[in-house]
């Protein structure tokens, strides 16, 4: 079904529908007695992570273990990796140790299509670099279905650190794909080169995207990945580009707020948003196990 | 069975993702087409009405009045045999027999075997299965793997007092130690023939039938 899922734009929009569908039922799981499906009993999900996550990994951990598969998590810390090792050394190990799927993540963009040609087995995406992030795109997609109702015509803005978030992109190619309606709101440093030729509008004024909308999803500034004064101070930041009560008021009474998470709160989103009911946070996370519990499923629930 | 190509996220395969829940009708879907000349009609409409009303009366004398019963139907046409079973208790007895489906995708023992396969949705009525009398509906009895499914299924999902098994045809040529409670009709079959239940829910008519042309 999934061979791979590296990008995004990889999926079409009878295999995006297919993955949320999915998903729908394997949330039926997590809510029942006994959290657990046989459905991958006897294979095995590497996580290998060059790059800090808590939830990330610890999602695909639970994804894999309620489908009964056996993980093994791999942390580039503390590993082979500090001692030198490459990425492609290190895939060869984990492919002779048997996986059968290997979730990545990896500084670099592009890392999992090398690994997807080094291995036999599947690759899935997890985050790289800043290139893209696809089960997060799914999973969002899929809190904006489940409370919303619908995806096609729904009018999205993505407001703050494009030019580093892979979120960004995945959910950019991935929105797309569902016929939903996107718009990035960022300052120009925080705006990718080529944006024009992407399928989204763009503007640097928040407070006139809002009352339109039908999701605002709030990125998080990765001062991590900044080598450069993008703009003049968190203060100014927050204060244009900020989400706070006064600017969820301008919002129409349907909207959703959205964040991918982990959130500076007081950056890009104040407490009082974060903890709102509107916002959908803590649901973005349980979603995200039965969206990758679908990924999975559909990548090695059938012949190997 | 087509292979899962090389491609990234290649389209789906609709051998594997329309296939209906009773195996004898997957074994024999590939050569019904040529053969629709040669069909044969067990059961018509209102030959399948009649059977369908003997079911519920016998479910009616078995659980002594449908009490603390639930019906789960697998998909794909299990799930409106169920309905139709709980439709015709109500009108006999006047008693409301839950209601649900039990997609049985993730505990099946061929997975490895075929394509990935789409989920069928499953929904449990609110009683839950618990210390329930569950009936599990379905339209062909063949290997019996789809009924060992169920099991493990319902399994997970509670402790039912008891669990039953209502189908509509039983084919024979059991694979494992599984027997069904209700039957509409036994045919003798052999492995060369299939056996077809449509339903106007899903196919448009109702009729059961039997072409020639089975496994392999």
């Amino acid at each position: 079904m999934i061979e791979h899922l590296l990008s995004s734009s990889d999926l079409d929009l009878e295999t995006a529908t297919l993955v949320l569908d999915t998903a729908a039922e394997m949330a039926a799981v997590s809510g029942r007695e006994v959290k657990k499906l046989p459905t991958l009993r006897g294979r095995t999900v590497v996580n290998l992570f060059y790059e800090d996550s808590t939830r990330t990994r610890i999602s695909f951990e639970a994804a894999a273990k309620r489908l009964s598969a056996d993980v093994i998590n791999f942390a580039a810390k503390g590993s082979s990796v500090s001692k030198g090792e490459s990425l492609k050394d290190t895939a060869l190990t984990l492919q002779a140790m048997g996986a059968d799927a290997v979730v990545i993540r990896h500084p670099a963009s592009g890392a999992p299509h090398r690994l997807a040609g080094w291995i036999d087995g599947s690759v899935v995406n997890a985050g790289d670099g800043t290139h893209e992030h696809p089960t997060q795109a799914l999973l969002d997609a899929y809190t904006m279905r489940s409370r919303l109702g619908r995806l096609e015509g729904l009018r999205v803005a993505l407001v703050g650190d494009v030019l580093h978030s892979r979120v960004a992109r995945s959910n950019v190619w991935l929105l797309r794909t569902l016929g939903a309606e996107v718009t990035l709101v960022a300052p120009p440093t925080l705006l990718p080169v080529g944006v024009d030729s992407w399928p989204v509008q763009v503007s640097y004024d928040l407070d006139s995207v809002l009352p339109k909308l039908d999701v605002v999803m709030m990125l998080r500034v990765q001062r991590e990945r900044m080598n450069a004064s993008f703009f003049p101070s968190v203060r100014e930041y927050s204060r244009r580009y900020g989400l706070d009560a006064a600017r969820m008021g301008a919002l129409p009474e349907h909207a959703i707020v959205m964040h991918p998470g982990p959130m500076i709160r007081g950056m890009e989103i104040s407490p009082e948003v974060a903890d709102s009911t509107r916002s959908t946070i803590v649901e973005q996370v349980a979603n995200g196990v039965s969206v990758r519990m679908a990924v999975l499923y559909l990548m090695l629930g059938g012949m190997a | 069975m087509t292979s899962v190509s090389a491609l990234v996220a290649c389209p789906l395969d609709p051998q594997s993702f329309n296939e209906p829940s009773s195996e004898a009708e997957k074994e024999g879907q590939m050569v019904s087409a040529k053969n629709d000349l040669a069909e044969k009609t067990i059961l018509d409409a209102e030959a399948m009405a009649r059977t369908l009303d003997r079911i519920a009366h016998q479910i009616l004398e078995k659980t002594e009045g449908g009490a603390e019963t639930v019906l789960l139907g697998i998909p794909t046409r299990g799930a409106p045999l169920a309905r139709r079973l709980a439709d015709r208790v109500s009108t006999f007895a006047g008693v409301q027999v839950p209601v649900g489906t039990l997609d049985i995708t993730l505990y099946r023992d061929d997975l490895r075997l075929r394509g990935v396969r789409a989920l069928e949705h499953t929904d449990v009525p609110a009683t839950g299965v618990d210390d329930q009398r569950v009936i599990l509906v379905d339209d062909v009895l063949f290997s019996g793997r789809t009924v060992r499914a169920a099991l493990d299924a319902l399994k997970d999902l509670g402790r039912p007092s008891a669990v039953q098994l209502a189908v509509l045809v039983d084919r024979g040529h059991r694979q494992l130690p599984i027997r069904a409670d209700y039957v509409g009709k036994n045919i003798p079959t052999s492995l060369v023939e299939s056996v077809h239940v449509r339903l106007s829910e899903v196919d448009g008519a109702d009729a059961v039938v039997l072409t020639p042309g089975g496994e392999r």
